[in-house]
């Protein structure tokens, strides 16, 4: 039964991850495209969740769903809604070649998944009540992993930076100094 | 026992294609922007599936750092729109062709 309801739940979430996907890709707005995207998140997290990754998953909601998409919303209603129609006025050489592109790149990495590690992957390790809890992570991070929690911190202590110089109004005159 | 590493995996590379796919095909830099954050989730789900096929946490820490540096990337993917915005440069990826500098 316990069984039956994690495969519920599983298909459930991967198709609406699939689904807020497809949307993201389609939707003329780019609001809509947003508030799909925060579809895809949630449903991701509820996979994150049922591959016991429970800080991850938190951590998923609370950084994208919250912040970066409360950003996103914020600029795309600052610069106004730009529609414009992905699928229609008949098929250009460069959707095309998109298409062709991204169905390359998924067969490329069916294959190689499949070559690499198909006879591993029916198998898989049982995990203790304890993976993914966030004293698990947090003692990973600060033991074996130190240096790359430090250099997360550097990385987002420059991106803040950047993120202040693009966004200042410039008070010289725009022929003077290029502010971009 | 739920569904396999390779469901997780299946879906994982579809969001991947998907995410590809947008960057390729949309005009407006902020749905590419939208597009690379599913290619990234993608990569991430692959990672955290991995990590609870092997019991081994390093794939968690690994997911965790692609986040923080897909916060930073729309920091400043955001931060450009907003100033090409604000001289008036068409918000047009097929438009934007030429560097000054």
């Amino acid at each position: 039964m316990a069984n039956f309801l994690v495969w519920v739940v599983w298909v459930g979430a991967a198709f609406g991850c699939l689904v807020s996907a497809l949307g993201v890709v389609s939707f003329r707005n780019p609001f809509y495209s947003a508030l799909a995207l925060i579809g895809n998140l949630a449903s991701l997290a509820v996979l994150f969740l049922l591959l016991s990754g429970e800080f991850v998953a938190a951590g998923q909601v609370l950084v994208y769903g919250g912040a970066v998409m409360v950003m996103f919303l914020f600029v795309i209603a600052y610069v106004g809604p730009r529609t414009e129609s992905p699928w229609t006025g008949g098929p250009s050489w460069q959707a095309i070649g998109g298409v062709l592109a991204a169905g390359a790149l998924l067969v490329e990495i069916v294959v190689v998944i499949g070559l690499k590690a198909g006879g591993d992957l029916a198998h898989s390790h049982d995990v203790g009540g304890a993976f993914g809890t966030p004293s698990y992570i947090g003692r990973r991070f600060l033991t074996d992993h130190l240096l790359a929690f430090e250099i997360t911190s550097i990385v987002l202590l420059v991106a803040a930076i950047g993120g202040v110089i693009l966004g200042a109004h410039s008070r010289t005159t725009p022929d003077e100094v290029p502010s971009l | 026992m739920g569904p396999g590493t390779a469901w997780y995996l299946a879906v994982a590379g579809f969001l991947f294609g998907v995410g590809t796919l947008g960057v390729l095909i949309r005009r407006n830099p902020l749905i590419v922007l939208l597009s690379l954050e599913i290619m990234l989730n993608g990569a991430n789900l692959a990672l955290i599936a991995f990590a609870r096929h092997l019991n081994n946490g390093d794939g968690q820490i690994f997911a965790l750092a692609v986040m923080a540096v897909a916060a930073s990337e729309v920091v400043v993917g955001l931060g450009l729109i907003v100033a090409l915005n604000r001289k008036r440069v068409p918000l047009d990826v097929d438009r934007l062709s030429s560097l000054r500098g």
